[in-house]
């Protein structure tokens, strides 16, 4: 059974494209958690909560008739102001304490946040259905919903369209010398407050365009937000910080990397497999530095 | 010195609440018996939870409107004294503590789930307090010698056995290749199991045997493989969220399997998130409303159904009746005991061979009900987009013929 990938090889292109599909749109977190790691020094443990939350919402247009897909549009919007409220009534004052008190504090918007949703629409699993087909490869051999391609392109202009914000406007440019240096930032007159206030808001953002794509490709569940931060805090720890490109290239990287531990290790190894490399990679990285360290001696 | 006095008489009084709370809440006072169950009113189990109490309540309500219990001349009424567990099976074994110890219940109710069933198990064993549970079906829990737990369902090893006999059966008589995927969860693996056994037995062969994360919400690789090896049988189980996603992906990337077999699934759920693209899968289910089961208290299956929706402004899940079917197991073990002492109700309880509205119950010495079969209903949807559960199997109550091999979707 295990070899089943390499009887019928065209798995692997199915394989390949399931892995990057799905690798995008972890990355569209990802870019978000690795982009607030970066200026606030801040590791968000509600990211996957603000991702279900975002997809709540897509899921509600959807009952009420709107097609979820606007929820693209909608969830950014609203996520935006709930993550700047998350951070004027909690992170603004953990921002500038050590790592490990802003884990805590995360942690436990997490645990609220779950509840709260839980309270609010309850413990069934939902989705969105976007009536949007499936496109067929090869003969009918290899089969792409085109829902997962829909979330993949909307992740990658989103990504893109954040990408040239951050260069080209003003406070994405506040932004960027924030997370360079903060204190000199200040002293040259920006407001790191509001640039911290900003950063959040777009994270929760992004967080809700991937909700509402994730409400649309598969499903949604209160407690189902904490994979999607671990999965997100891996990308950004492969990719390394402040390193957007790589940021897409490691998502796409461990999609693949997953779906083809599934056809060779088997089902149960998938996630496991993910962390062993996670667990590879700190080990390399650390080699390397020290390293380094000996030959700057 | 006055200090210590002042402390002295705080304790005591204090002590003294305790003992005299402690008096009110003993098993039967006055007219009452009192049983106590944790259920699961938040966490990722609240909805089931919910379905779990709603149906003690509606069997309460109604033995005690029928004139109770009958134990030694005296007529008792039946009341409940309920915890959230949060879903938690560590919170579930400290309120059966506190039950039992503190609140002085000497009878108690199951929880949601095998896990919390698992974890509550061993409380209620320490201390002799019989169990009668509705809503843990995992074989550990029969395995482990228990005496004091009995479970009015039938264990999961047997949720999906008889599709694949019905599979084989198709198949006149020969084996058929299965796939099976399967959440890492202790009931799910315990389906699996029973799969397994089946498939031994009926000579069939497993070709795909995925087990999937708890969190799990996509099944493309597994399906990719079912699409590659073309089985004659998907078998799922992984609670709603893996009947969810199996009927999206299987819709999305076209799989063609002839028959697909999975639990937890409900036609006014699936159908609701899905439409039709949930037609043809058959759902393993403890309980029917069509089933032709009689007895003198919620009269048979659909007076049943009709009751509970009156009551409660929705269709009773089989959760809900299970639930109901363990008041009515009380309530018969007390009266045949005509005793409260737990041991004499213990006894009675595995001496309990009855029909309810749910299905015969008959203990095995593991505290699992062997007498009632699982059923099998297939989703039927009309041309509108209304779809129904039909029970297809076991042949006794189908409603209607089962669809098979199901349609592939280039014709649907």
């Amino acid at each position: 059974m295990d070899l089943l990938i390499f009887k019928a090889p065209i798995l692997i292109v199915q394989a390949s494209m399931d892995g990057i599909l799905l690798g995008i749109l972890f990355a569209l977190i990802a870019y978000g958690m690795a982009l607030q790691w970066g200026v606030m020094n801040i590791i968000n443990i509600a990211q996957g909560d603000l991702v279900i939350l975002g997809g709540y919402i897509a899921y509600f247009m959807y009952l009420y008739g709107i097609h979820p897909a606007w929820g693209v549009i909608v969830s950014p919007i609203i996520m935006y102001f709930v993550g700047i409220g998350i951070y004027k009534l909690v992170i603004n004052k953990v921002v500038d304490r050590d790592l490990f008190i802003s884990i805590l504090a995360t942690f436990g918007i997490s645990i609220l946040f779950m509840q709260l949703m839980n309270f609010a629409f309850g413990a069934d699993v939902v989705l969105a259905n976007s009536g949007y087909g499936t496109t067929m490869l090869f003969n009918n051999s290899v089969v792409l919903p085109n829902s997962k391609i829909f979330a993949a392109i909307i992740s990658i202009i989103f990504a893109i369209g954040l990408v040239i914000y951050m260069k080209k406007s003003k406070l994405g440019r506040a932004i960027r010398a924030t997370a360079q240096n903060a204190r000199a930032a200040k002293i040259l007159g920006v407001d790191t407050e509001k640039v911290y206030a900003a950063t959040f808001g777009i994270n929760a953002a992004l967080c809700g365009v991937a909700g509402a794509l994730i409400s649309i490709t598969f499903t949604i569940h209160p407690y189902m937000g904490l994979p999607y931060t671990i999965r997100s805090f891996m990308i950004v720890i492969v990719a390394g910080l402040g390193n957007l490109p790589g940021v897409a290239i490691s998502g796409m990287g461990l999609g693949v990397f997953e779906e083809f531990a599934d056809y060779i290790l088997g089902t149960e190894f998938r996630i496991g497999s993910v962390f062993l490399l996670l667990v590879l990679i700190l080990v390399y990285r650390r080699f390397k530095l020290s390293r380094k360290r000996e030959y700057l001696k | 010195m006055k200090i210590k006095n002042l402390i002295i008489t705080f304790v005591s009084a204090i002590a003294l609440l305790i003992s005299t709370s402690a008096i009110s809440f003993a098993k039967v006072v006055g007219d009452k018996i009192i049983l106590g169950a944790a259920v699961s009113l938040t966490g990722k189990y609240s909805s089931n939870g919910v379905h779990t109490q709603n149906g003690y309540n509606m069997a309460v309500d109604r033995i005690n409107d029928m004139g109770g219990v009958k134990v030694g001349g005296k007529t008792y009424k039946f009341e409940i004294i309920y915890y959230d567990d949060e879903s938690n099976p560590k919170r579930a074994a400290q309120l059966a503590e506190r039950l039992i110890s503190q609140d002085g219940v000497e009878f108690m109710l199951g929880p949601y789930s095998s896990g919390l069933t698992k974890a509550m198990a061993p409380v209620t064993e320490k201390y002799g307090v019989p169990m009668v549970e509705a809503n843990g079906a995992s074989r550990s829990l029969f395995t482990k010698g228990y005496k004091y737990l009995f479970a009015v369902l039938a264990p999961a090893n047997l949720y999906l056995d008889v599709a694949i006999r019905t599979a084989v059966e198709l198949n006149g008589g020969k084996g058929v290749n299965i796939a099976m995927a399967f959440e890492q969860d202790a009931f799910s693996q315990d389906v699996r199991l029973g799969i397994v056994d089946a498939a031994e037995d009926t000579g069939s062969k497993i070709v795909i045997d995925d087990k999937l994360p708890k969190e799990l919400n996509d099944m493309a690789a597994t399906l990719a493989k079912v699409k590659a090896v073309k089985p004659d049988v998907l078998v799922v189980s992984g609670h709603t969220k893996g009947a969810l996603t199996a009927i999206r992906q299987i819709a999305e990337m076209k799989v063609d399997v002839p028959m697909l077999a999975m639990t937890h699934c409900d036609a006014a759920k699936l159908s609701k998130q899905h439409g039709k693209n949930a037609q043809y899968a058959l759902c393993a289910s403890q309980w029917h409303k069509t089933l032709t089961y009689k007895d003198d208290f919620f009269t048979d299956g659909m007076t049943y159904d009709a009751d509970f929706t009156k009551m409660f402004d929705y269709a009773p899940p089989y959760q809900a009746a299970e639930s109901s079917a363990a008041l009515l197991v009380f309530k018969d073990a007390f009266e045949r005991a005509n005793s409260f002492d737990q041991k004499k109700v213990r006894d009675a309880l595995a001496a309990t061979d009855m029909q309810t509205f749910y299905g015969n119950i008959k203990f095995a010495p593991g505290g699992q009900n062997v007498s009632k079969p699982m059923v099998l209903f297939q989703v039927i949807c009309d041309s509108s987009g209304k779809c129904e559960n039909k029970v297809v199997a076991p042949l006794k109550w189908a409603s209607a013929k089962l669809i098979h091999p199901v349609p592939k979707w280039s014709e649907r």
